[in-house]
C-alpha cells in the first residue's frame, strides 16, 4: 500500500508504483476532478499542486510524491470560496469546463508565487494549458480579478 | 448552497422514468406528430416532458440538447424560465433521454448541432412555457373563482385581486388535470425580461470546483475499466491477436476482440493501458494501406464526374466567358482534427434485461441504436445517459466510441468505462473534411463581377451520416456548399457547383463545417477581385452588398471599429465577411510582418446574430469560434502515409495556446431578427481575414491551408 497526503488527508491506494499520479487520484481515489488530456504532459488539464508547484499528474508515477503535499482542485477550497474560484465564477469563465480544473490549478500556482503578474507572467505561466473552447481572454481576465481579491483578503 | 449543486451529477438520472412521475404535479410535454407544439402529459402519460412542477414546488427543465460548452444548460432554461416569470435559481436542469420526442426539428432527428440549439427552440420552448404559466393560472382561477386575466405571476407565485396567494406547486396538480390550451403565446418580445440579459452560466460552479460530471468521470458500482487497440491503418481489421502476456498482467480481466479493435478490460484503467502495449495483434491493413495526404490530394485536384449544380443566377458560369477580365484560382483545405479535451470514452452496462450507456454525445437516438446493435437488443431497451461533453466539435457526433464499450460490457457481463488515448483520439477521428475549391470570375469595365463560377470538390459527410439526405441522384449535399450557395454578393450572373468525391476514409462534421472551406475560398476570391480591379477590398465588397443590410451593416462596423484603412505604418489589415447559421458577421485581422512572417496583433469580429438569448454566452461563443478558427487558418492539418495518421498528440497537432491568441475584439450589434446560431460561424471568417492581411502586408496570395504551409506564418 501506498499513502499519499492529498487535500490535508492521509489516503491509503494499492496501486502500482509506477501509476501516475493522474489515475491513482481519479480510479483508485474516485478524485475525478483532474482530469485526463493528452497523458503526456502536453495540455495541462491533469495539473495539480506538489508541494505547491504545478505539477502534470498524468506523468507523475505515484511513487514519486509519495511524503509530499499533494493539493488536487477538490482541496482548493470546500464551498468555491477560493480567489480563484470566485473570479472564475464572477467572470464566467468555462464552457465546455473540461481543461478548467487545470487551468484554475495552474493559475493558483501562479498567483501563490506571483501575486501580481503581467499578462506577459500569466501567459508564460499558463501557456502549458489547453483550452479547445477558447476561454483563453476570459482566464487572463480572471488571472487579474482572483490577484485583486487576495489583495484585498490580505488587508 | 444553490438548488444547481448536484445538477450536473448523474444521481437523478431515473427521474423521468420513476419518481417524479410518482409525486405527481404539472408535466409538459409534447405531442409526437406536432413540431414542439406543447401538450400536458400528465402521470402515467408518456414520460417525455419539457418542464415538470412538483407538488413540492421544484420546477425541472429537462433540455433536448448537449452541454458542450456553448451554454444551452444555462440558455435553453432561460427561455423556458421567462414564460413563467420564475427566476433561474428556482429551476433545476436536467438532460433529456433518447427520444423522438425530442427529435431536433431543424435536423430531424435528436441532435446538438449546426448551431441550431437556440434557433430551435426559441419558439419550442417559450411555447412550452407559455402553456405551463397559461394552466397554472386557470388552476389558480378555478380555485380562486376569479377572471384568469386577474391572476399576477412573478417569482415563481400566483397571486390573486384579493391577496390570494399560491406557489405553482400548490397549483401543480390542479393545474395538470386541466386541458392544455392549444393557443398559449409565448410573451412579446419586448416583454421578455430574463431572455436579453448577460446571465449567469447554471454549469460554472460545478465547473470551478472539480465536480462537473463527464462522460470520463462516471462512477457506477462494479465498474471496470478498458483500453482499446484500433487498427493504425485507418479502416483496417484485426487479423489475429496474441494476447497471452497480456493477460497475465495485473489486474486485466479479459480481452476482447471487438468489432472495433481489441479491448483490454481491467480493474483500473493504467492497467488496461499497459497491458495493450504487450498484446500482439496482426493486423490486415485492408484498401487504405497505401492511402497518403498527397494521394488525396491528387483525388480531389484530378476529381472526375459532373458536377451538381446547387445554384444558378442569370446563365451562371457561362457568364464569365464574356468578361473583359477573367480572374480564376484554386483554394486547397486539409483535414482537421475536432481534438476535444476530453478524449473520447463511453461507460456501457449491458445486462440481460437491458443496457445502458453514459456517454457524451451529440446524438442521442444515433448513440441508442449504436449501442442496441452492439448488444443485440432493442433500441428501447437502451437507456442513453447524456453526460457533460468536454468538447463536442462535432466530433461526439459521431458514435464509434460506443459499440466496443457495450461488446466488452456485455462480454464480461459488468459495467465497463472504455476510454481513448489522446493517440486513439488523433489518429482515429472522422477528420474535417479536405477540399480542392476554385473559383473563376468575369470582370465588367469597372472593375465588378459580371459573373462568379465557385466549384467545390470534396467529400461528403452526409453521405455516410445520413444517407437518405443525399440518397436521391441529383441532390446536393447542402453541408458541402455552406457558405458558397449563398452568395452574398450583387452578381448577375453566379453559379455554385459541387463535386462529390470520396478520399476512403471517414470524414465528419468539425465546428462550422463547410464554411470554413468555403469562406475561405469565397472571401479569399472576393479579395483578389477587389485587387485585380485596383480597389479596396472593403469598399469592393460594401458597393456589392447594396441588397444585403444585414452582411453591409456587419462590414461597415467591422471597418469602423478596426480603423480600416487607417492603421499605423506596419500594421496591415485583411477583412472577410459571411454569413451563416442565420448569423452575419465580418472579421477584421491587423498583422504586422517580424521576419517576413506574419504576427496576428488582433482580429475584430463584428457579429449581427438576431436576438440575443445571453449575450454573454454569445459573447464568448464568438470568442471561442475565432480560437479555434486561428490554428486552423495557421497550423492544423491531418496528414496520412500509408494510411495511417501522422499527428498523434498536441506536440504534433498544434492548436491555440492562450501566447498564440491576439486581442479579439468581438462586437454584438443590437438586431430585433430571429436568433441565429453562435456556436459555429466566427470559425470560419478569421483564415480569409488573415490571408487576406498576408496579400496585403506582402502582396503574396495564399491559397492552401493551413498558411504556416506558405512559410509567411
Amino acid at each position: 500500500m501506498i499513502t499519499l497526503k492529498i487535500n490535508g488527508r492521509a489516503l491509503e491506494t494499492d496501486a502500482s508504483p509506477d501509476t501516475p499520479l493522474l489515475w491513482v487520484l481519479r480510479d483508485h481515489l474516485g478524485m475525478t476532478g483532474t482530469k485526463f488530456g493528452c497523458g503526456k504532459s502536453l495540455c495541462g488539464a491533469c495539473t495539480v499542486h506538489v508541494d505547491g508547484s504545478a505539477t502534470r499528474s498524468c506523468v507523475t508515477p505515484v511513487e514519486n510524491v509519495v511524503g509530499k503535499e499533494i493539493r488536487t482542485i477538490e482541496g482548493l477550497s470546500k464551498d468555491r470560496s477560493h480567489p480563484v474560484q470566485q473570479a472564475w465564477m464572477e467572470l464566467d469563465v468555462p464552457q465546455c469546463g473540461y481543461c478548467q480544473s487545470g487551468q484554475i490549478m495552474s493559475a493558483t500556482a501562479l498567483l501563490e508565487r506571483n501575486p501580481n503578474p503581467t499578462d506577459a507572467d500569466i501567459d508564460s505561466a499558463m501557456a502549458g494549458n489547453i483550452c479547445r473552447c477558447g476561454t483563453y481572454p476570459r482566464i487572463r481576465a480572471a488571472i487579474h480579478k482572483a490577484a485583486d481579491l487576495m489583495k484585498g483578503a490580505a488587508k | 448552497m444553490s438548488p444547481l449543486s448536484n445538477d450536473l451529477k448523474l444521481g437523478r438520472r431515473d427521474f423521468l422514468k420513476g419518481s417524479l412521475l410518482a409525486s405527481g404535479g404539472l408535466l409538459i410535454g409534447v405531442t409526437l406528430t406536432g413540431c414542439g407544439k406543447a401538450a400536458p402529459v400528465g402521470p402515467g402519460g408518456s414520460p417525455v416532458a419539457w418542464l415538470h412542477i412538483g407538488g413540492d414546488n421544484s420546477i425541472t427543465i429537462i433540455i433536448d440538447k448537449s452541454e458542450m460548452g456553448q451554454g444551452v444548460y444555462t440558455s435553453l432554461p432561460m427561455l423556458i424560465a421567462d414564460e413563467l416569470d420564475v427566476p433561474l435559481s428556482m429551476v433545476k436542469v436536467e438532460f433529456a433521454p433518447a427520444d423522438k420526442a425530442f427529435i431536433n426539428v431543424f435536423l430531424g432527428t435528436m441532435i446538438t448541432g449546426g448551431s441550431t440549439s437556440i434557433r430551435e427552440g426559441w419558439s419550442k420552448l417559450r411555447t412550452a412555457g407559455a402553456t405551463a404559466r397559461a394552466m397554472l393560472v386557470g388552476a389558480a382561477a378555478d380555485a380562486w373563482k376569479v377572471d384568469p386575466t386577474q391572476i399576477k405571476v412573478a417569482d415563481g407565485k400566483l397571486t390573486g385581486p384579493s391577496g390570494q396567494s399560491a406557489t405553482f406547486g400548490e397549483m401543480a396538480d390542479a393545474a395538470s388535470k386541466r386541458e392544455a390550451p392549444k393557443d398559449a403565446k409565448p410573451k412579446d418580445v419586448k416583454d421578455l425580461k430574463l431572455v436579453g440579459t448577460a446571465t449567469k452560466r447554471l454549469d460554472t460552479p460545478n465547473k470551478v470546483d472539480g465536480t462537473a460530471e463527464y462522460g470520463i468521470d462516471v462512477k457506477l458500482p462494479g465498474l471496470k475499466y478498458a483500453a482499446l487497440s484500433q487498427s493504425p491503418v485507418l479502416g483496417g481489421k484485426v487479423k489475429s491477436v496474441d494476447s497471452t502476456t497480456a493477460e497475465k498482467m495485473p489486474g486485466v480481466i479479459k480481452v476482447v476482440t471487438t468489432s472495433s479493435g481489441v479491448v483490454i478490460v481491467a480493474d483500473h484503467y493504467w492497467q488496461a493501458h499497459v497491458a495493450r502495449d504487450a498484446l500482439k495483434i496482426s493486423w490486415d491493413d485492408g484498401v487504405n494501406a497505401h492511402l497518403s495526404t498527397a494521394s488525396i490530394r491528387a483525388g480531389l485536384a484530378n476529381a472526375k464526374g459532373a458536377p451538381l449544380t446547387a445554384r444558378k443566377d442569370g446563365i451562371g458560369a457561362a457568364g464569365v466567358k464574356g468578361g473583359k477580365k477573367t480572374v480564376s484560382a484554386t483554394y486547397e483545405l486539409p483535414m482537421r482534427a475536432h481534438a476535444t479535451m476530453e478524449p473520447m470514452n463511453c461507460t456501457a452496462d449491458v445486462r440481460a434485461d437491458g443496457c445502458d450507456i453514459y456517454v457524451g454525445t451529440q446524438i442521442q437516438q444515433i448513440a441508442q441504436a449504436t449501442a442496441a446493435a452492439a448488444a443485440g437488443m432493442a433500441p428501447e431497451k437502451v437507456g442513453v445517459h447524456t453526460t457533460l461533453l468536454g468538447g463536442g466539435f462535432g466530433r461526439r457526433l459521431e458514435v464509434d466510441f460506443i459499440p466496443a464499450a457495450v461488446e466488452a460490457s456485455k462480454a464480461i457481463g459488468a459495467p465497463v468505462k472504455l476510454i481513448w488515448t489522446r493517440e486513439d483520439d488523433f489518429t482515429h477521428d472522422a477528420y474535417g473534411p479536405p477540399a480542392h475549391n476554385s473559383a473563376t470570375a468575369a470582370l465588367d469595365a469597372s472593375g465588378n463581377p459580371s459573373a462568379v463560377h465557385l466549384n467545390v470538390v470534396g467529400p461528403s459527410i452526409t453521405a455516410r451520416m445520413f444517407p437518405p439526405v443525399v440518397a436521391k441522384p441529383g441532390t446536393v449535399d447542402p453541408f458541402m456548399v455552406e457558405a458558397a450557395a449563398n452568395y452574398l454578393y450583387d452578381v448577375p450572373n453566379v453559379q455554385v457547383d459541387v463535386l462529390r468525391h470520396e478520399i476512403g476514409i471517414n470524414v465528419g462534421f468539425l465546428r462550422s463545417v463547410s464554411h470554413q472551406l468555403n469562406a475561405f475560398m469565397v472571401e479569399s476570391f472576393m479579395d483578389e477581385l477587389a485587387h485585380s480591379a485596383a480597389k479596396d477590398p472593403f469598399e469592393y465588397r460594401r458597393a456589392l452588398l447594396i441588397k444585403q443590410p444585414r452582411a453591409k451593416r456587419v462590414l461597415e462596423e467591422a471597418a469602423a471599429r478596426s480603423g480600416w484603412g487607417k492603421a499605423p505604418a506596419g500594421t496591415h489589415q485583411g477583412i472577410a465577411v459571411m454569413e451563416g447559421y442565420g448569423t452575419y458577421l465580418a472579421a477584421v485581422a491587423d498583422i504586422s510582418l517580424v521576419d517576413g512572417k506574419a504576427k496576428i496583433g488582433k482580429i475584430t469580429c463584428v457579429v449581427d446574430c438576431g436576438q440575443k438569448v445571453n449575450p454573454s454566452i454569445v459573447e464568448s461563443q464568438i470568442v471561442s469560434g475565432m480560437v479555434f478558427g486561428l490554428p486552423q487558418a495557421l497550423w492544423s492539418e491531418v496528414t496520412l502515409e500509408d494510411g495511417k495518421v501522422q499527428q498523434s498528440n498536441f506536440d504534433s497537432y498544434r492548436v491555440a495556446r492562450m501566447n498564440d491568441v491576439p486581442t479579439l475584439d468581438v462586437l454584438l450589434l443590437d438586431s430585433t431578427e430571429a436568433p441565429g446560431g453562435i456556436g459555429e460561424p466566427s470559425v470560419a471568417v478569421v483564415a480569409p481575414a488573415i490571408a487576406n492581411a498576408i496579400f496585403a502586408a506582402t502582396g503574396k496570395r495564399v491559397r492552401d491551408l493551413p498558411l504556416a504551409k506558405s512559410g509567411l506564418v
